[in-house]
């Protein structure tokens, strides 16, 4: 049965699961921004095509989303341990679910971008605004709510990679699910984590949403 | 800079533009010259290369060949930091308005402001005035998706003339507004054009917007100029084929009608508002057939031109021509093949 002892653990479970997506998410964004927008601009028609800068970036993204996440949390083990000098609990999951998810978010931060009108971009550019200030007072604030929904989309795929890297000992609920759950067979713990990361991930989502809805001046 | 210089000033300006199959020629030796303070109009079906011609004017498109000088200074000579600070003295306005839909109206006519550096404080003063100007102060917190075409035109307007430039680019800016708005919008340009001297470049495919406001006209064909001038010499007798299809809009109607003489009369604001044909009509009592007439009257002045069916009688339409011809009206005879 789920007694305190149980319930203090869930409770440990999910704060330690939020701690890995809120920072996993934050860093890959960190590094998932800055070359969604590299790849949006030196495309060859953006505002400074570079194929080459656009092609390169491009092939990492997609040779990095290619590698299914359980094999690179495995593979990026030396990595991690050089980084957070252990491979196992929360801290050492962030960095593969960083690599994992920065190059998904490059792209869904292009696909936003590239959603902002050209005429906009152009009326910009006629103003004199340079390739700086184009990102930051307008490509970024006229995506605003793509980038939101994008947001939400990636903290919930974060949530879910989160999980898998229990069978490595990465902390949280998925960690939980998989000892007590998997090996125990005690049915009624991995019911009581997977409720608790639908709603998790219900609400990311459903802030996700929220927010972008409201910040949304077109309607 | 010498008054008599142009402040626009195009010479051998040509476009290629390569595509996987092909090489385009969007626009071949293009020399043009616009002076301070003139509403040039650029008319072309669409596909004449207008918009690029326009976008060659503050290098949104980088000429193939020639050289494009604005006030003084050879655009292709520039760093890009230079041609930056060049654009921001020169204004330009869209078919479709292309305001950030994401900032009120206020921070839209900031915009400009920001990216020239003015001081917050300031720009919101001027842009507060700016709206003032355009007519719409109860909008200034109001988003782009709240505004009707003519009012984001208007934003447009107050965005683009934000900094004072000296040049405001018009591409297709009415294209996309009813005829009403369309006149409106084109009085407001003709008002920032006498109040603060602003040159005014319009690319159009309508010959209404030309007569309407424009001092001269170029009427771009295939990517060339075939025919250029004052738009009352041009509109009074278009010598290319091209300036022909524009200001016979639609003569293929006239040639079902007999083979009495039809002849095109223009109003260029010679003569006064008054009724002429049918004081012409009372005179020689006979009948005057009017197959088409496009008249306004702007300031007590006549524009347009009308399509007249003169009688069969030669003597009669002798003196008709010739109390036009007193009244100050040019007439041509329309032949059917133009």
């Amino acid at each position: 049965m789920l007694d305190a002892q149980t319930l203090s653990m869930i409770g440990k479970g999910i704060i330690e699961t939020l701690y890995m997506v809120i920072v996993s998410t934050a860093c890959a964004y960190a590094i998932g921004l800055p070359i969604g927008l590299i790849l949006v601009i030196t495309d060859k028609n953006g505002i400074r095509p570079c194929p080459i800068i656009s092609k390169v970036l491009g092939f990492i993204v997609n040779l990095l989303r290619s590698v299914p996440f359980v094999i690179l949390m495995i593979s990026v083990t030396p990595l991690t341990r050089k980084i957070v000098g252990t491979t196992l609990g929360t801290s050492a999951t962030i960095v593969p679910l960083v690599i994992a998810s920065a190059p998904y978010i490059a792209r869904l931060v292009e696909s936003s971008i590239k959603e902002v009108d050209a005429g906009i971009i152009e009326a910009a550019r006629a103003m004199g605004t340079g390739t700086f200030r184009l990102i930051y007072k307008v490509l970024l604030p006229e995506a605003k709510p793509s980038l939101m929904v994008g947001g939400a989309i990636a903290i919930t795929t974060i949530l879910g990679y989160s999980a898998m890297s229990g069978f490595i000992g990465g902390g949280g609920l998925g960690d939980i699910a998989v000892r007590y759950g998997y090996y125990r067979s005690e049915s009624d713990i991995l019911i009581v984590t997977v409720a608790v990361l639908i709603i998790i991930v219900q609400g990311f989502q459903e802030l996700g949403m929220r927010l972008a809805k409201r910040s949304d001046k077109r309607s | 800079m010498d008054i008599n210089e142009p402040i626009i000033s195009l010479r051998g300006v040509t476009k290629v533009f390569n595509t996987k199959e092909s090489e385009v020629d969007a626009l071949i030796d293009i020399d043009l010259d616009i002076y301070q303070g003139e509403i040039y109009g650029i008319i072309g079906q669409s596909g004449a290369g207008k918009s690029t011609l326009v976008r060659c004017i503050n290098f949104l498109e980088r000429p193939t060949k020639g050289s494009v000088i604005f006030d003084g200074q050879n655009l292709g000579n520039l760093s890009l930091k230079e041609l930056l600070k060049v654009r921001q003295s020169i204004g330009m306005i869209f078919q479709q308005f292309n305001l950030l839909m994401q900032r009120t109206v206020l921070r839209n006519i900031c915009y400009p402001l920001e990216i020239a550096g003015v001081p917050k404080k300031e720009a919101k003063q001027r842009a507060v005035e700016l709206l003032e100007m355009v007519g719409l102060t109860d909008k200034i917190n109001a988003y782009p998706s709240q505004l009707s075409g003519g009012q984001k035109q208007r934003v447009a307007i107050a965005r683009a003339i934000a900094t004072k430039p000296k040049v405001l680019l018009c591409d297709e800016a009415t294209s996309a507004l009813d005829p009403m708005t369309t006149r409106s919008i084109l009085e407001l340009l003709k008002d920032i054009n006498q109040r603060f001297g602003i040159t005014i470049v319009i690319i159009t495919h309508e010959m209404d917007v030309i007569e309407t406001i424009c001092d001269k006209v170029a009427i771009l064909e295939n990517g060339r100029i075939v025919e250029r001038g004052k738009v009352e010499d041009v509109f009074v007798n278009p010598k290319s084929n091209a300036g022909k299809r524009l200001v016979f809009k639609s003569d293929e109607q006239f040639s079902e009608f007999g083979s009495e003489k039809v002849y095109r009369i223009v109003f260029n604001g010679q003569s006064a508002f008054e009724p002429i044909i049918s004081n012409m009509v009372a005179k020689f009592k006979a009948p005057v057939n009017i197959l088409f007439a496009n008249t306004k009257n702007i300031g007590g002045k006549a524009f347009g031109q009308m399509l007249i069916q003169l009688p069969e009688d030669r003597i009669i339409t002798m003196q008709m021509l010739g109390y036009l011809e007193e009244r100050a009206v040019r007439y041509e005879e329309v032949t059917q093949d133009a």
